[in-house]
């Protein structure tokens, strides 16, 4: 047992001191008849390092890692290259097993790093102040929401058609319990639906996606004027992020609070999470916001420093009446986050929407020219090809080859029999001419 | 814990400043490290990127931005710079970190490693569920474990913390009182020694918060409860063992008198790890219980996060679990991802996260599971209990307690043994910081007056506690005669010394911006 220090003569000797006849006695307010005196059956004893690893890497063998054959899966979670440097900089034990910065003067590491990512968070989004992060995309998504129905103290939001339907039911889930009135959009796999004609003077806020689930792109700024001549806020929300170094800035377009999935920059795939939701709004709104914030202040030298701050907005001072239940956010991820857009810097991190969108558009053009039917007229790096008959049918197909050729619309938006012949794919800097061949022989060759 | 809307600065004029007479403002192993803003060298990149193909660009019509604003740095400054920001923190692996109700035991590396396996790290959530059958097998055994070690029938994997695990079991509590069609069940029972995500999380949930007070032992006590019992409550959220470190000895009764009223039992597992393999929450009448993976399981705090909450549900409450989740079937492992293919019974409240969870969590979780094993997670929880005890025992005598007898895997004490000294609980911890430790978990519980909540774990030796006792023996016997200056003045030896948190939120600076020309 590698991780227990205490020897059979030091648990005697403590329990002498304590003066408790065993460590049994010390468990004495426990029911008797909820007592065990034996570890529980049925579950295997300690393991040695090598037989845990053995074990788990069987585990991880029986899966196909994205970065092992061609892949176009987006839909919110993109396979995007991580310089080396981040991950190793990430296992320091100073920020891999620290808390919460609760006590400043030891932590102004972590603290000026949250610090730093807020103010990236807020450049690249194009708005005021950004907080520490929420646990996805999604979750943040609903708590803009309900951020707006504070701020505007009305009570419905018009959710887009292009939202991604994860986003659309996190925010059903969380708002449906309040009461909440969403008016959701259906579907909008081209990029036509008019969400100004949705906005009432009951509306909180209208939440839109840029690029959409199907990769349209949009200029926001009418649908901006929209929002705010009927009193509504504009959320909008990114899920791929890196797209923020080419597409103008939510802010720019005059959104009021943006969401975003911020895995894409310093974060793996990681099946799904853990991921990195971003928040970012005007300063007028920054009591209203969920989350912790970093800020600055001084010592007691005068010198620069940082803490944790407006925190009684938050759950540990304000209790049932705080702005959200969030504690535990998304720091290790924030880190990697920040740590891979300080190495990209703005050259890098333009550099990399640009080649994501280069790649993207060479891609659509192959498969265009091997008649696939390419939806979008814009998109950034992700657009929604017609297949001919099913999609997922056709990816799961490809699968054994292995391909990972997109996400088929229908595992999103299932039943829908309009949409099952729409593949949803995604380019990045990772994929090679090669790639894109392998898909396009698959689906143009092939059909 | 936190130290919000309190004055943090000495009353007394503190010692002179530390001026330290380098150039540099540097102090051997300290440096003074700017922002990455004020690094910013303009076009210098720390990525190389290959030359993206010639096409034209497809943004439908918008123009490609420019001039954000970010900095330009070099591979090399920036790993200076996150090795420098690294040593201004104190992380478990520099020193013992007895944060009551955080848990702060040792991170296994090897944990680490297995998360970062491609086939782990590298599969995106949306490949085919023909693709990720060992990924899906992996949730399905830590799943396995955490029943079985709870005694639980069913446990949702997805929630992304505590507080997000707190939500999803209230939500099905919702779900189930609404398919009982009792709707009119909208007060929530929470002890007023409760973590502040307890109520939060109940409002957050549409509920109304009803406080319970806390009995004179630091116990709740069924008459208590029974007491604020009536037709419109939904459910009682209590922690055990409590937030005051102890076993609520009564708490099968107190589940019983919910169940009674027609209400449910939701148990705030944030303290699960002192009961381990000792006890299973079923057999306490537990209807819903989140296990927070980055405590109890050790999966890194990482400054704040990324957490994992699984929430285990009795019978009652299993078939609201929400979507997506994972279930075994003849040809594998599925993902349920929508209502349309849930099993017969089957009613999910919804939907929690973007995606299925957080896999890099329960990669970690399992690993540290398998290490322990049944024989060993008893062990440890049985060692994080004694050594809880072993402090309480070596500073009773000189600190002041306020309940009396064993305590489970934390030490409490209140702040009388300061009384007069002109030292506070929070001048106590920073006096602490200097002496190598990062400092308990203080003003928590509220209940009890300037809470010191100590939670050594099992991870700490002997010979650390001896020495942390003695450091504790030390700055108690200091207090008392009379040397308030010194705890005032404190922390010294740190990057910086007390901040001003008042400043920090009267006029709030939340980001750099380049400085007015």
């Amino acid at each position: 047992m590698r991780y227990l220090p205490l020897t059979e003569a030091d648990r005697q000797e403590m329990l002498a001191a304590i003066g408790a006849p065993s460590v049994d006695a010390l468990f004495g307010d426990v029911p008797a008849a909820a007592r065990l005196d034996q570890p529980i059956a049925g579950l295997p004893n300690h393991q040695g390092e090598l037989q845990v690893e053995r074990a788990l890497s069987r585990l991880a063998a029986r899966n196909v890692p994205a970065g092992s054959c061609p892949s176009f899966l987006g839909a919110g979670a993109y396979r995007h290259h991580v310089p080396a440097s981040v991950d190793q900089l990430l296992t320091r034990g100073e920020f891999l097993t620290s808390y919460t910065p609760y006590q400043p003067e030891v932590t102004q590491g972590t603290l000026q790093y949250l610090f730093e990512f807020q103010t990236q968070v807020a450049l690249i989004t194009g708005m005021d102040v950004a907080n520490a992060s929420m646990y996805d995309g999604a979750t943040a998504c609903a708590e803009a929401v309900l951020m707006a129905n504070r701020v505007t103290r009305r009570n419905r939001a018009v959710l887009s058609g292009g939202l991604h339907p994860h986003y659309r039911d996190v925010t059903a889930t969380t708002t449906g319990v309040l009461g909440v009135d969403l008016v959701t959009l259906p579907a909008d796999p081209k990029g036509i639906e008019d969400l100004a004609a949705a906005i009432d003077d009951k509306t909180s806020c209208v939440v839109v996606q840029n690029p959409t689930l199907f990769g349209h792109v949009a200029d926001l700024t009418p649908l901006a004027e929209a929002c705010h001549a009927k009193g509504a806020l504009l959320v909008v929300v990114v899920t791929e992020v890196v797209s923020l170094g080419m597409m103008p800035s939510p802010g720019s377009m005059g959104a009021d609070i943006v969401v975003a999935e911020g895995q894409s920059i310093g974060n793996g795939l990681n099946f799904g999470g853990p991921y990195l939701g971003l928040f970012a709004t005007r300063d007028k709104f920054v009591r209203q916001m969920p989350g912790r914030l970093c800020g600055e202040t001084v010592d007691a030298d005068g010198k620069r420093g940082f803490v944790l701050t407006l925190s009684t907005r938050e759950q540990h001072i304000r209790r049932e009446k705080a702005t959200s239940n969030i504690c535990t956010n998304s720091g290790l991820c924030a880190l990697a986050f920040t740590m891979h857009l300080s190495l990209l810097g703005e050259v890098g991190f333009t550099g990399l929407a640009r080649l994501n969108h280069a790649k993207a558009v060479q891609l659509a053009d192959k498969l265009a020219a091997a008649g696939v039917s390419v939806l979008n007229q814009g998109f950034f790096n992700e657009f929604t090809v017609q297949v001919k008959g099913d999609a997922a049918a056709l990816v799961d197909r490809l699968a054994a080859e292995p391909i990972l050729a997109g996400v088929p619309v229908s595992r999103l938006h299932p039943g829908q029999a309009d949409l099952a012949d729409l593949l949803l794919v995604a380019v990045t800097e990772t994929t090679t001419e090669d790639d894109m061949d392998a898909l396009v022989q698959a689906l143009g060759g092939k059909q | 814990m936190n130290t919000q809307g309190r004055k943090t600065t000495p009353d007394v004029e503190s010692a002179a400043a530390t001026d330290v007479g380098t150039y540099t403002g540097n102090r051997a192993l300290v440096h003074e490290e700017p922002l990455i803003f004020e690094l910013d060298n303009p076009g210098v990149t720390g990525v190389d990127l290959e030359a993206a193909p010639a096409v034209a660009s497809r943004l439908g019509g918008l123009k490609a931005r420019e001039g954000i604003g970010l900095p330009g740095l070099s591979e090399p400054t920036v790993v200076r710079h996150y090795t420098r920001l690294s040593q201004k923190n104190l992380g478990i692996d520099s020193t013992m970190y007895p944060l009551g109700s955080c848990t702060m035991k040792h991170n296994p590396r090897l944990n680490e490693k297995l998360a970062r396996l491609p086939g782990f790290g590298d599969i995106h959530p949306m490949q085919p569920q023909s693709t990720v059958q060992g990924a899906l097998e992996l949730i399905d055994q830590l799943a396995h474990w955490l029943k079985t070690l709870t005694g639980m029938p069913a446990v949702a994997m997805s929630p992304a913390a505590g507080a997000h695990g707190e939500l999803c079991g209230l939500m099905a509590i919702r779900a189930a009182l609404q398919a009982r069609g009792e709707t009119g069940r909208t007060r929530v029972l929470v002890p007023e020694s409760a973590h502040g995500t307890n109520p939060a999380t109940a409002a957050f949930c549409g509920f109304t918060v009803d406080a319970i007070p806390a009995e004179a032992n630091g116990r709740v006590s069924v008459e208590a409860v029974k007491a604020k019992l009536g037709p419109d409550v939904a459910c009682i959220m209590l922690t055990n063992p409590n937030t005051c470190g102890l076993f609520e000895p009564q708490v099968k009764e107190i589940a019983d008198a919910v169940h009674a009223a027609g209400g449910y039992f939701y148990c705030d597992g944030a303290n699960y790890n002192a009961i381990v393999g000792r006890v299973r929450p079923a057999d306490l009448g537990v209807d819903a219980m989140h296990i927070n993976l980055h405590k109890t399981f050790s999966t890194p705090h990482g400054g704040g996060g990324p957490g994992s909450g699984p929430v285990v549900l009795s019978d009652a409450l299993a078939p609201y679990a929400p979507l997506p989740y994972v279930v075994h079937g003849a040809d594998g492992f599925r993902l349920v991802e929508h209502e349309g293919e849930v099993e017969q019974g089957a009613q999910p409240f919804g939907r929690m996260k973007a995606f299925h969870g957080q896999m890099g969590m329960f990669v970690r979780a399992l690993a540290y599971i398998m290490s322990h094993g049944a024989d060993g997670l008893r062990q440890a929880s049985s060692d994080a209990v004694l050594n809880a005890n072993y402090l309480k025992a070596r500073l009773q005598d000189l600190m002041s307690v306020p309940f009396d007898g064993y305590c489970m895997h934390e030490a409490l004490f209140d702040d009388r043994f300061l009384k007069d000294t002109g030292v506070t609980t929070l001048d106590f911890a920073k006096a602490m910081i200097d002496e190598g430790f990062h400092p308990m978990t203080m003003y928590f519980p509220l209940v009890v007056h300037g809470a010191f909540l100590i939670e050594p774990t099992e991870t700490e030796s002997k010979a650390t506690l001896d020495q942390f006792v003695g450091a504790m023996r030390h700055l108690a016997g200091k207090a008392k005669a009379g040397d308030a200056a010194h705890f005032l003045a404190a922390p010294r030896y740190t990057p910086r010394r007390r901040l001003d948190e008042t400043a920090a939120a009267r006029k709030p600076v939340l980001r750099w911006a380049p400085p007015a020309v």
